[in-house]
């Protein structure tokens, strides 16, 4: 039921299509990734005529479009926004917004539709946008009368940014773009059903303060909730106030200084040794915007088999959907954890500190090097060398995603964007392309596998128009190389269709053709003068193409359902061949 | 609706892993369940709803949809079988929908549950006697009648439906056509 109030005096009589746009800029939308088609031509149509105050970024696939969206709003918190046409244009959305919704990013995805008559009918370049991202968006609208479309849009955008994000759908027919009526921008949106809870019980935070008080062997579990929240800071004043060490998952990476003593890294599956180790003798975790996925635990029963477990998270499905938890904040993390700052002195952790810092001694990460032949680790040291932990480094997804988690050293917030639930090869350079947009004063790494790059290549012609000036690393170790590692560790070697040495370009000439500058290293004495050059380029994209030892894997490593007590920790790579 | 009364994955492996019995007060089991929810009446919201326990692969014994007082809301009764660790967990999803406004598994409760039933079955002159006293024992009326058939309607918890359905097979059942349940808590209660 909608109530269509009558329109204020001096409001505008317009068409759907320019209230669409006038709507972007009251909510305040700086850029817009899209790619026209005849369901939405009119917007494009209106948008040249009154040219609104946002930029709109024309992509060259709609997936790349929705993965800079995404990298937008990870690298300024901001909601990301795209707009596509119907049919195709929305399908190629999908991947993009399945990875949102996993990632819990907020971005909003417009798309056309065919006019409401003719919904249903198979019409040219129609599909059931609504139907097919039902089961992968936090919420969708097809606005169907052009009096809603502007509540729409105001709905949209607060239900991507609030609560636990994620991405919104709003379907627009071509004859609710064209037709008329006057526009007001909402001031407030009426969504009885949409309620979050923001705070967090008063008596769990004191009950968590008096755990972390009791605990010995405290340890924070921190993921992109955390990081989600910008609540960054006040994590970081209470573990060293606390004396409490502190793993991040994938995604929570940069919520915690990784410099830091307290740092033990990532956990979980490539995690390190010594932050699994510290999981598994724990006798506290504090879950904060985390959400126990097998990743991190690996087989579920013997992981963190001494903790008792403080889980504070804003989405009241996610606590102890897989493990118990002993005391659950339901609420914004950043709030929660600001009332609990007040609350935790210091704990009595020496001894835990102690054995921590042995077990970083113990087994730190490492892999071989001195043999002359280039390897990825190497290339990532160099890099984090170079940018000192201030650039804002984005990742594709396989083994090069891991060694980057694992050497980068990541020391602020929003400084590490990756695809992570969803695992979206092809995610890493327009995700990049998007930070560039939101981050203009940040140097952007955008690091990818060979695979990976391949399968959103079309955007560095984008970029290059722009000017943005984004560093494209490409890790090229001729293979899939992730799956190369499983094959090679659990399917006896046998190489299944993951050799990509026929089918892959040359980069240099790749990135030529697209208008950005390509460089290529083979030896490790070459990387450091690419990477320089690389540096010096700030008119375009610079692609670094870096050919690295196919045989190397990423350990430490818990296999697929092992125990986390049974990580492999270490392989040398075989002097064999290049 | 944080807290949960269910065990988790993790303590059902462990259980499982130290050999221990996990018991039917750990509601673990499959269990019929019964939920209204409340939610807007527009287009899409009944199909997030179903989504969700199909998403998870629920078979839906019955869903009934209707306006309630206000013309803006409609609810939902659901049944469905499933272990009550995953029902609450579905029951906490369908909490973060949109458009839901309020679910409640009455199956925790003291309810009362009703359905209606349509049923054509043939007649003769020799049975048709028996066939009406029967359904006067279940409460039941004709509503159509022709001259070889008749219409009964009957309704009641589903129990009594299929005690008449089962009653019925012997005659030759032509059509049945059940509602599905709708349910309610109950106002009061007068203790144990």
């Amino acid at each position: 039921m909608t109530h269509h109030a009558p329109p204020a005096n001096g409001a505008q009589r317009m068409s759907g299509a320019e209230i669409f746009l006038r709507s972007l800029d009251a909510e305040g939308v700086e850029v817009v990734f899209g790619h026209p088609g005849g369901a939405v031509i009119k917007i494009y149509d209106e948008m040249a005529r009154i040219q609104p105050n946002f930029k709109h970024v024309l992509v060259r696939h709609e997936q790349g479009g929705a993965h800079a969206a995404e990298g937008y709003a990870k690298a300024t918190g901001k909601v990301g926004t795209v707009l596509v046409t119907s049919g195709p244009g929305a399908t190629n959305t999908v991947t993009g917004i399945a990875d949102a919704y996993m990632d819990s990013v907020p971005i909003v995805v417009f798309t056309g539709q065919v006019p409401t008559q003719l919904i249903g009918n198979d019409a040219f370049q129609e599909c059931d946008t609504i139907g097919i991202t039902r089961s992968i968006t936090k919420h969708s609208f097809l606005v169907r009368d052009v009096r809603d479309l502007a509540q729409a849009v105001k709905k949209a955008y607060h239900i991507a940014r609030t609560g636990r994000p994620g991405p919104v759908v709003v379907d627009l027919p071509k004859d609710v773009l064209l037709a008329e009526t006057e526009f007001e921008y909402p001031k407030e949106v009426n969504l009885r059903g949409y309620r979050f809870k923001a705070r967090g019980d008063d008596a769990k935070i004191q009950r968590a303060a008096a755990m972390i008080a009791e605990a010995d062997k405290p340890l924070f579990y921190v993921g992109g909730g955390a990081v989600g929240a910008d609540a960054a800071d006040v994590l970081t004043r209470i573990a060293r106030t606390a004396r409490i060490p502190v793993t991040t998952t994938l995604h929570g990476l940069g919520a915690f200084p990784e410099d830091d003593e307290l740092s033990v890294g990532m956990l979980g599956m490539h995690g390190t040794w010594y932050a699994n180790m510290a999981v598994q003798n724990a006798d506290l975790l504090i879950a904060v915007g985390a959400r126990f996925d097998d990743r991190v635990t690996g087989k579920l029963e013997s992981w963190a088999p001494h903790a008792k477990i403080v889980h504070i998270d804003i989405d009241p499905s996610s606590i102890s959907k897989n493990v118990y938890v002993d005391c659950a904040i339901v609420g914004d993390v950043r709030d929660a954890l600001m009332r609990l700052e007040p609350l935790a002195g210091a704990c009595r952790t020496e001894a835990w500190l102690a054995q921590v810092q042995a077990w970083k001694a113990e087994c730190p990460l490492a892999y071989e090097q001195g043999d002359g032949r280039l390897r990825a680790q190497y290339v990532l040291e160099r890099l984090r060398r170079h940018t000192k932990g201030e650039a804002i480094v984005v990742t594709d997804v396989g083994q090069h995603q891991m060694w980057a988690a694992q050497y980068f050293q990541f020391l602020h917030a929003r400084t590490h964007i990756t695809s992570g639930g969803l695992g979206t090869m092809g995610f890493c350079f327009p995700a990049a392309m998007g930070a560039a947009f939101g981050r203009p004063d940040k140097t952007v790494v955008s690091i990818s596998g060979d695979g990976g790059f391949v399968m959103n290549a079309q955007e560095l012609s984008v970029a290059a128009a722009h000017g943005l000036p984004i560093k494209v690393v490409i890790i090229n170790n001729k293979f899939l190389g992730m799956v190369r590692q499983w094959q090679e560790l659990f399917h006896d070697e046998r190489f299944s269709h993951t050799d990509l040495s026929d089918t892959n370009p040359d980069f240099v000439k790749l990135a030529e053709a697209h208008h950005c500058v390509g460089l290529r290293a083979e030896t490790p004495d070459e990387v450091d003068g690419v990477i320089r050059e690389a540096w010096a380029v700030s008119d375009r994209p610079a692609v670094m193409e870096f050919r690295v030892a196919k045989e190397e894997m990423v350990f430490p490593m818990v296999p697929a359902g092992a125990s986390t007590d049974e990580m492999i920790t270490k392989r040398l790579t075989p002097n064999a061949f290049v | 609706m944080s807290e949960q009364n269910t065990l988790t994955p993790q303590q059902i492996l462990r259980k499982k892993a130290q050999g221990e019995a996990i018991g039917p007060g750990e509601q673990t089991h499959r269990h019929r369940h019964i939920i209204a929810v409340l939610l807007e009446n527009s287009i899409g919201a009944l199909n997030r709803v179903v989504n969700l326990f199909a998403a998870r692969g629920f078979n839906l014994e019955s869903v009934t949809v209707g306006e309630t007082d206000d013309p803006s809301i409609s609810r939902m009764t659901i049944a469905t079988t499933g272990e009550s660790r995953i029902i609450a967990q579905v029951n906490r999803q369908l909490n973060r929908l949109i458009d839901v406004l309020e679910v409640e598994d009455l199956t925790s409760e003291e309810y009362v549950e009703r359905e209606l039933c349509l049923l054509k079955v043939p007649y003769a002159s020799d049975n048709r006697v028996e066939l009406l006293d029967t359904l006067k024992i279940f409460q039941g009326k004709v509503v159509d009648v022709t001259t070889n058939t008749m219409t009964f309607e009957i309704t009641g918890p589903a129990k009594k439906i299929n005690a008449f359905i089962g009653m019925m097979k012997r005659y030759g059942v032509e059509e049945i056509a059940r509602s599905g349940r709708v349910a309610m808590k109950r106002a009061l209660l007068f203790g144990d």
